[in-house]
């Protein structure tokens, strides 16, 4: 018999209303529907979310690890670009 | 909540009777799936299966602590979980048999869960005001496992040649199980009357209705009715039941009053 192993799914939860999903581990599961039916037995037994996407962990596209250098490290002396410069009027409080 | 019973006056046996089988359903069957933990195909469906068997008993709880209440005879939850003999045992004799594979488990928590929800709704108007907040919040557990077992039956029943063969033989062994939900008795007959829930009779139709659609996707062709009957909800169990009890009740025998 044709051993297949189920494909890995990604899972993000999110865990109030007006919050972003967050990454919160993968499972693994034979097709969508029961990505996130697994999804919600292994990662909201204690009430983490009221929402739950599944993406299908061959489906990201990740940057490589070994380009660190050249693509974060460049960032590192240009505190510029943090908007931390500006002296803000009093009026504008949640910045 | 025995507390303001003027209901306790009016309690009937047919009543206390109609909430043992509700909760010895609900004890059986969550014994039976917890048998699954470490021992799932895979760790997703071992907790799967495990937080269903927690429902369950987390019903059955519910279900024997009110039960004992409308008895009247100040037992509690765990002496009517542990301490009974089998012959007080009140489930239908589908919840005990053994789990077998993953097939079976399936199929059974399938044609079981859509029973539930049915059962359910219904209760949800009881006029047990008890019965009825323990219906509202077992529903929403019971369409989750309808759910999950329905998706899986569709799967195996669908799936490779193993998984069907599988699939079938579990059909085949556990429906003619399925017909003493339907029977009638007495105590249906007493407790529809005095509105607490409905005679489990009147729901056949609409179970029909819902698990056999999925079965047909599922590619499962559905055994005709025999004159096979089991009687586990009269006290009269099959042979698999004192096995089961034995290692339920181990425990609560061995050091009597034990909590934790």
């Amino acid at each position: 018999m044709e051993r297949k192993e189920w494909p890995l799914w990604e899972v993000f939860i999110r865990s109030r209303n007006g919050l972003d999903h967050k990454h919160c581990g993968s499972v693994h599961a034979p097709d969508a529907k029961l990505a996130l039916q697994v999804a919600r037995d292994v990662y909201t037994r204690r009430l983490e979310g009221v929402s739950i996407w599944v993406v299908k962990a061959s489906d990201i596209v990740a940057s490589d690890p070994d380009a660190k250098p050249e693509l974060f490290d460049p960032a590192e002396d240009k505190i510029y670009r943090h908007p931390t410069f500006y002296q803000l009027p009093d009026e504008v409080n949640h910045m | 909540m025995v507390a303001d019973m003027t209901q306790a006056n009016i309690t009937t046996p047919e009543h206390i009777e109609y909430v043992l089988r509700l909760g010895d359903n609900a004890l059986i069957l969550g014994q039976r799936l917890s048998e699954w933990c470490g021992h799932a195909p895979v760790i997703e469906e071992d907790l799967a299966l495990t937080n269903m068997a927690l429902d369950l008993i987390g019903q059955s709880r519910l279900l024997l602590t009110h039960a004992a209440a409308l008895e009247g005879k100040g037992r509690d939850e765990d002496q009517m979980a542990f301490l009974r003999v089998e012959r007080e045992y009140r489930n239908v004799t589908m919840m005990e048999v053994p789990n077998e594979d993953f097939g079976r488990t399936t199929v059974r928590n399938f044609l079981f869960s859509a029973f539930q929800v049915l059962l359910w709704e219904r209760l949800g108007a009881s006029s047990d005001a008890e019965l009825a907040a323990i219906a509202a919040k077992s529903l929403k557990e019971a369409r989750y496992h309808l759910n999950h077992s329905a998706e899986w039956v569709i799967r195996l029943g669908d799936g490779t040649d193993v998984s069907h063969a599988r699939t079938q033989a579990a059909l085949d062994y556990l429906w003619p199980y399925t017909a003493e939900l339907f029977a009638a008795n007495p105590t249906d007959e007493a407790v529809a009357a005095a509105g607490i829930g409905p005679a489990w009779g009147e729901l056949e139709a609409a179970w029909e209705a819902m698990v056999l659609p999925v079965l047909g996707e599922a590619t499962l062709v559905v055994p005709a009715r025999t004159p096979f009957k089991t009687y586990g909800k009269f006290g009269r169990h099959s042979e698999h039941m004192g096995h089961l009890l034995a290692t339920m009740q181990y425990m609560q025998r061995t050091y009597p009053g034990a909590t934790w």
